[in-house]
C-alpha cells in the first residue's frame, strides 16, 4: 500500500548505485520500538518465575539441608526430626506406577495410529478423542476415577486409584509427543526396510524405533513431569499420612502435594516444612526435565548428523 | 538363479489418478534392462510395482500381471515380504538407516531377517561395500551412522545395502544419478558383475549409460500431458540406440524430445 507513491526499491537498484546503508528514521526507530517492549514482554514473564523459584530456594532449602528430611517421615513427636522421606517415596512412587501403565498403553496406540490405521477413519476418530482428553482438567479425571472406583466399584481411595487418574492425564500428552514422532520418520526409511523384505512389525521395531527413540523418551519424561506435580487427584484420591508407607493400597498415602496442600487447610502453609516440600517437587520435576533436555540434544545431534 | 519378469496389461494408479497404462514387458534371466524417458513419465511407477512396493503408498493400486518365472506377484496368498526378498530395490533418492552404524545398515536385510553370526556378516558388509565401491573410504568408521556420509557415499551405502542380500532381481531406481564419474563406474562393473547371476532393471537418465550397461532399453513416454505414461517401445538396445522402431524413440535419445 504504502510503495504505491514511492518507486520501488527494484526500480531504483537499476537506476542508481547500490546502496546497502542501514536507513535512518522510523525503520530504525520501529525497529527500536518493538524491541524495547519485546524485552519487557520478556522480564514480565521471566520475573514471576524467579521469584517463585527464589521463595521456593529461600524458604525451603532449611528444610532440604537437614539430614532427617531425607530420612524421616512426620512421626516423631519432635517436630524439628520430621521430613518428607514418606512423600518423596509417594510422590514417586505413584510416578512409577503411572508411567508403567500410561507408557504402553500412549506407545501401543500411537504405534498403531501412525503405523497402521494411517489415513483411516478411525485414526481420525481416535486423534480426535485424544486431542479432548488433552484438555481435560485433573479435577475432572480425579471425579471420574473416584466414581468409577469408589463410589461404582465400592472400593476406596489409594494411591491406586490416584495412579489411574494421573494415567488419564498422562496418556494424552505422551500419545500425541510419540504420534509427531513416529510422523517425522521419513516413510523412505520404512520403504528401504521393505524393499530388503523386512516384515512391517520388524521394521517398526528396528528402524522406526531406533530412529525417532530420544524423541520418544523425551515425550514421556515430559508428560511424567507434567503429572507429577498434578494435585487435584492426589486430595481427591488420597487422604493425609504422617508416616512411613509404600503400601499403595491405603487409603493414607503420603504425597509432596498433598503435604502442601493439607498445610494450606490446617492455616499454616508458610511454613518451612512446606516451601521445603514444593522445593523437593521442584527439583524433581526439573530434574525430569533436564533429562528430557539431555535427551533431545542427543536426538538433535543424531538426527542433524 | 536370476528370474524372468513378465509383466502383462499392466495399469497403474496412485488413487484416482491413472499413472500408467497397459504396459506388457518381458525380462529375461541375467540380462540388464535400462528403463529411459522423460521425467514423470512413470518409470519409477513401473519400477516399483515389480517388486509390489507401489502399494505402500496410501491409496496406490495396479491391475494386471506381474509374473516372475510365472509366478504372479499380486496374485491370491502372495506375501509381498517373500516378493522382495527376492526383488530387491535401490530407490531414487539415498535413504540409509541414521540410527544404525554404517556396518549394520549394510547388513541390515540379513541381521532384520535372523542371521546372527557376526563373522558372515562382517564378511557380507566387506563385499557388499567393495562392490560398491565404497569400502576404502568408510573401512576406519563402520560403526558411524549411515546418516555421517554425503550425498554420494548414502547411496552407495544403499546399493551395497540392496546387494547384500543377494536378490534374483534387482531393480535399481537413478542409482547413479548423485555420483560422481569414478563412482558411476564402478556401480556400472558392479552391475556387469551382478548380471552373471541375477536380473537387474536400472532406470537411467544417462543414455551413454545405458548403452553401456543395459542389453535391453525400454523407453517410456507420456503420450501428451496429462495422460497416462505408457511404453513406446523395448528392444536390444543396439537396436533401440541406432534404428528405434518408434519415432518418438528416435526424437528422445537424439535429443528432439518436445
Ligand atoms: N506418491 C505419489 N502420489 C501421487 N502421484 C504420484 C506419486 N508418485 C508419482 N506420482 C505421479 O506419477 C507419475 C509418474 O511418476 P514417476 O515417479 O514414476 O516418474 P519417473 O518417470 O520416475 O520420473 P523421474 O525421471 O523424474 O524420476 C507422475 O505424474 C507423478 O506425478
Ligand atoms: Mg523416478
Amino acid at each position: 500500500m504504502t510503495s504505491t507513491s514511492t518507486t520501488s526499491p527494484a526500480a531504483d537498484a537499476v537506476e542508481h548505485e547500490l546502496d546497502l546503508t542501514r536507513p535512518s528514521g522510523s525503520r530504525t526507530a520501529r525497529n527500536g520500538c518493538a524491541s524495547a517492549f519485546m524485552v519487557f514482554a520478556t522480564l514480565l514473564a521471566v520475573i514471576p518465575l524467579v521469584w517463585v523459584l527464589w521463595s521456593a530456594i529461600s524458604k525451603g532449602i532449611g528444610s532440604l539441608l537437614s539430614a532427617s528430611w531425607w530420612t524421616s517421615a512426620m512421626d516423631s513427636a519432635d517436630q524439628a526430626k520430621w521430613g518428607a522421606l514418606h512423600a518423596i517415596v509417594g510422590t514417586i512412587e505413584i510416578g512409577v506406577i503411572t508411567s508403567v501403565i500410561s507408557i504402553p498403553i500412549a506407545l501401543l496406540t500411537a504405534i498403531y495410529l501412525v503405523e497402521y490405521a494411517r489415513g483411516k477413519k478411525i485414526a481420525r476418530v481416535i486423534s480426535f478423542a485424544v486431542d479432548v482428553l488433552t484438555g481435560v482438567p485433573s479435577i475432572v479425571a480425579a471425579l471420574f476415577i473416584f466414581a468409577l472406583v469408589v463410589t461404582t466399584l465400592g472400593g476406596h481411595q489409594s494411591a491406586w486409584a490416584a495412579s489411574l487418574a494421573l494415567v488419564i492425564l498422562m496418556v494424552p500428552t505422551v500419545l500425541r509427543s510419540t504420534e509427531e514422532m513416529l510422523k517425522l520418520v521419513p516413510d523412505s526409511l520404512r520403504e528401504a526396510s521393505f524393499a530388503l523384505g523386512i516384515p512391517k512389525w520388524k521394521t517398526i521395531v528396528s528402524v522406526v524405533l531406533p530412529t525417532s527413540i530420544s524423541g520418544i523418551i523425551t515425550g514421556i519424561v515430559l508428560g511424567l513431569a507434567r503429572v507429577m506435580g498434578e494435585t487435584a487427584p492426589l486430595i481427591v484420591l488420597l487422604q493425609f499420612n504422617q508416616y512411613f508407607t509404600v503400601n499403595p493400597n491405603t487409603p493414607t498415602f503420603a504425597t509432596l502435594p498433598t503435604i502442601i496442600s493439607n498445610a494450606y487447610t490446617q492455616g499454616s502453609a508458610d511454613t518451612p516444612t512446606v516451601w521445603g516440600a514444593a522445593l523437593t517437587l521442584i527439583i524433581l520435576v526439573m530434574g525430569l526435565n533436564i533429562i528430557a533436555k539431555a535427551i533431545s540434544r542427543r536426538y538433535l545431534r543424531r538426527m542433524g548428523k | 538363479m536370476a528370474k524372468r519378469i513378465e509383466v502383462k496389461d499392466l495399469n497403474i494408479y496412485y488413487g484416482g489418478f491413472h499413472a500408467v497404462e497397459s504396459v506388457e514387458l518381458t525380462v529375461e534371466p541375467r540380462t540388464v534392462t535400462a528403463f529411459i524417458g522423460p521425467s514423470g513419465c512413470g518409470k519409477s511407477t513401473v519400477l516399483r510395482t515389480l517388486n509390489r512396493m507401489h502399494e505402500v503408498i496410501p491409496g496406490a493400486y495396479c491391475t494386471g500381471q506381474v509374473l516372475l518365472d510365472g509366478a504372479d506377484l499380486y496374485g491370491k496368498g502372495v506375501d509381498p515380504v517373500a516378493v522382495r526378498r527376492n526383488v530387491g530395490m535401490v530407490f531414487q533418492r539415498a535413504n540409509p538407516f541414521p540410527a544404525m552404524s554404517i556396518r549394520d545398515n549394510v547388513v541390515a536385510g540379513l541381521r532384520l531377517n535372523g542371521v546372527k553370526n557376526h563373522k558372515a556378516l562382517d564378511e557380507v558388509a566387506e563385499k557388499a561395500l567393495r562392490g560398491a565401491n565404497l569400502w576404502d573410504e568408510v573401512k576406519d568408521r563402520l560403526d558411524r551412522s549411515g546418516a555421517s556420509l554425503s550425498g554420494g557415499q548414502q547411496q552407495r551405502l544403499c546399493i551395497a545395502r540392496a546387494t547384500a542380500v543377494e536378490p534374483e532381481v534387482l531393480l535399481m531406481d537413478e542409482p547413479c544419478s548423485a555420483l560422481d564419474p569414478i563412482s558411476t563406474l564402478a556401480i556400472e562393473d558392479l552391475i556387469n558383475e551382478l548380471k552373471e547371476k541375477f536380473t537387474v532393471v536400472i532406470v537411467t537418465h544417462n543414455m551413454q549409460q545405458a548403452a553401456r550397461v543395459s542389453d535391453r532399453t525400454a523407453f517410456f513416454n507420456l503420450k501428451a500431458q496429462g495422460e497416462p505414461g505408457r511404453l513406446v517401445e523395448i528392444n536390444a538396445t543396439d537396436k533401440i540406440f541406432s534404428n528405434p522402431t518408434e519415432k518418438a524413440t528416435e526424437d528422445y535419445i537424439s535429443g528432439r524430445f518436445g
